[in-house]
């Protein structure tokens, strides 16, 4: 059981300029995959279109989750059939509290004719939030308007916590998070770490790696998958920089 | 006519689902009395004579068609489409009699399976102290709780109040909207049929709402109920309306005038949730005077029609008086939704609230068109307006025209402003945790009407809900 990234070509809808380049990433369930890479090397742009969003097109390959291709999927398809995304830049929804769209998200998991019942679901939602070290008043306030940076992060975590996503991609969780913060919302992925579930944790920096350590670590240059290793590669990455992947790749292409 | 039974031409599940809209559906016309199509004073005497009115009213009626001919459309201002109203086209009065039944027994099949489909008896049972039903010209059922009546509490049609209550009719009624104040209040004031009047007595507080039901069911048809309610001093009543038609291919015109008269220390409500079919013209006034602290609020939600202009008011006419209007407007793909509101403040230390929200999707329009009249010799007023729009297509559109005009140095007024769009990645957001494109959507509007829904009755706001779902499920391709 896996979600598994196949030459994935894909472009940007409204220019056409080519982001991914035949990129390939297989994630078990059970294990966590980093990956790293410098600005502009198509992190975001892989979550994205993951997440099936109509500004990108795919144009080669195929996405695979648990064997079924979810690239001809809508957005809430891929959603209901076990995908999540948190959010580099979560959006507002002005007006609508946070425990009514949690709670429409879970609604639109039931069968038709069944209704979500009200109090396990708050007594859940309760109990992730205090996990989460998320105040109660957060429940009533409209989802992620006026929230902070570090609020808005946990809030993604939180809906992660809820939806109990088969697979889940973290897209720069750790931008605007304090130390504090940080270990917070780490715990709260750890906690959701099972041989049922994948991880797909795309960062920047090395300091989120300490606390969510990876079973593998992958080096996104150019669109593609330039490097893997264990752990320790994100410590090098860190010290290094990714000036001697792009040196490997230029030797390569030399060669 | 056959005064048989026919089975409903459209109550089939499967043109319900084409519609999806709970009120497009209709049943075979039977009406006993029948002005004809076209406008004329024979038909103005038709009325008369079938109503069998007094002079007064049937000579108020005369006066008002010629005032009517008279005035030119006001699309100097307006929207041209007013202009393919054909009021020749049109049929006035169409009814099955004059007397509204005290029992929904009584009331004949149709009439009655149109109004159980539309949940009206229910809603009667569940949470209402009183309901008028009105089918095309004339109410069919009409009754409220008896405690009520023995408090004083009249409500009834407008028929009934000119003939039963004439020394409280004649006294207000046309005095807060005169027949000439626009084109159209002329009209209903010549052919005016149906509509509610109500009067609650000194310190008397209706603890339950009455409501009215307004209903068409006939084709090339025009409505035009008359409503008056008078809440005398200290009473508390609150009054709310709801109205449906089926989707016809011809224009029906729906042109309603309704007068409010809050005296002193009253507070008197005014909820309105319409939900017309595409063809209507629904041109409607509506005023209030309140008096000396008087609270009148007018909460109004137009979804549907194919042009609505109303612009309810309130004319503060009594020391420390307050008026509100709170309203919501959703304009669907062709719709104009043309609406607003009107404070006129005449007296020192009143107050006025106008919150407006307005949803325009595909090539919906919505305007909003507020008047606040505060003159330099009052001291101590104040006025706050809120005008907020939301567009959900780039095809959609929506414009502004406050008029504020405030004079003196001891008035305040504020005014804010603000057009916003449900932007792409928003939709994206809310799809990607599981809801579809149509619920996205609907989430994000019931979430920017949200904060005025609150203010509704628990069955209203849920019915707004309902209805918001049903255009975006729509609307959404």
């Amino acid at each position: 059981m896996s979600l598994e990234i196949k030459n994935l070509h894909a472009r940007v809808a409204s220019t056409g300029a080519e982001i991914l380049r035949g990129l390939n990433l297989t994630i078990e369930k059970g294990k966590v995959h980093a990956i790293m890479g410098p600005n502009g090397s198509g992190k975001s742009t892989l979550s994205k279109v993951l997440g099936g969003h109509p500004d990108y097109e795919v144009t080669e390959g195929e996405v695979l989750l648990d064997g079924v291709n979810v690239l001809g999927m809508a957005p809430d398809e891929r959603s209901r059939a076990g995908v999540f995304l948190a959010f580099q830049y979560p959006m507002e929804i002005p007006g609508v509290s946070n425990a009514n769209f949690i709670r429409a998200a879970l609604q639109a998991r039931l069968p038709e004719g069944e209704e979500l019942e009200a109090t396990d679901y708050y007594a859940r939602l309760y109990e992730k939030m205090d996990m989460l070290e998320m105040d109660r008043k957060f429940t009533a306030r409209s989802v992620n308007e006026g929230f902070s940076g570090g609020e808005k992060k946990r809030n993604e975590i939180l809906q992660m916590l809820m939806l109990e996503p088969k697979y889940a991609i973290l897209d720069e969780t750790d931008s605007g998070l304090d130390i504090d913060a940080l270990k917070i919302v780490s715990n709260g992925v750890n906690a959701m770490r099972s041989p049922e579930r994948g991880f797909l944790v795309i960062t920047h920096y090395q300091r989120l790696l300490d606390y969510i350590v990876p079973d593998v670590v992958h080096v996104l240059v150019g669109g593609r998958i330039e490097h893997t290793g264990g752990k320790e590669l994100a410590l090098e990455l860190e010290a290094k920089g990714y000036d001697w992947i792009k040196d490997d790749i230029a030797a390569a292409a030399s060669a | 006519m056959s005064t048989e039974l026919l089975e409903p031409i459209t109550d089939q599940a499967a043109q319900l689902d084409i519609d999806r809209t709970a009120g497009n559906f209709s049943y075979p016309e039977q009406h006993a009395f029948d002005a004809g199509t076209g406008l004329s004073h024979a038909t103005v005497d038709y009325i008369s004579d079938v109503k069998s009115e007094p002079d007064w009213i049937r000579e108020f009626r005369h006066k008002a068609l010629d005032v009517f001919f008279s005035k030119p459309m006001p699309t100097h201002w307006a929207s041209k489409d007013l202009e393919n109203i054909v009021f020749q086209n049109i049929r006035y009065y169409l009814a099955n009699g004059q007397k509204p039944k005290r029992s929904w027994d009584d009331v004949t099949d149709a009439e009655k399976r149109t109004f159980e489909r539309l949940g009206i008896p229910e809603q009667e049972r569940k949470f209402l102290a009183g309901v008028e039903a009105q089918f095309d010209s004339e109410a069919v059922y009409s009754n409220m709780k008896k405690a009520l009546g023995d408090e004083g509490v009249i409500f009834v049609g407008s028929t009934e109040g000119l003939k039963e209550h004439p020394e409280i009719f004649r006294k207000w009624f046309g005095k807060v909207i005169p027949t000439g104040d626009n084109k159209f209040s002329a009209l209903n004031a010549a052919v005016f049929s149906g509509g509610s009047f109500i009067y609650v007595p000194k310190g008397v507080k209706v603890k339950h709402p009455l409501q009215a039901y307004f209903r068409i069911n006939a084709e090339n048809f025009g409505q035009f109920e008359r409503t008056l309610i008078i809440a005398d001093e200290g009473s508390e009543v609150m009054y709310m309306e709801g109205c449906t038609a089926p989707k016809f291919e011809t224009a029906t015109l729906h042109s309603a005038v309704v007068e409010l008269v809050a005296m002193k220390g009253a507070k008197l409500q005014y909820i309105t949730v319409q939900n017309w079919s595409a063809n209507v013209f629904n041109l409607v006034t509506k005023r209030a005077i309140a008096h000396e602290e008087a609270e009148v609020k007018w909460i109004d939600c137009n979804i549907g029609s194919r042009l609505t202009m109303k612009y309810p008011g309130v004319v503060l006419k009594g020391r420390k008086a307050r008026g509100e209007v709170i309203s919501i407007a959703l304009a669907g793909d062709g719709q104009h939704q043309d609406t607003g509101a009107k404070m006129i403040h005449a007296a020192d230390e009143t107050t006025s609230n106008i919150v407006s929200k307005s949803i325009s999707l595909g090539k919906g329009r919505s305007t909003y068109r507020g008047l606040v009249h505060i003159p330099k010799h009052l001291k101590g007023c104040k006025n706050n307006t809120e005008c907020d729009a939301l567009l959900i297509n780039p095809t959609s559109r929506t414009d502004t025209y406050p008029a504020i005009n405030v004079r003196g140095t001891g008035n305040a007024t504020q005014h804010e402003a603000s057009v916003s769009q449900i932007s792409a990645e928003q939709i994206f957001y809310m799809q990607q945790r599981g809801l579809t494109k149509a619920q996205a959507m609907s989430l994000s509007v019931n979430g920017f009407v949200n904060d005025l829904v609150r203010q509704f009755p628990m069955e209203y706001s849920v019915e707004l809900k309902r209805l918001i779902d049903l255009e975006m499920e729509g609307s959404v391709g």
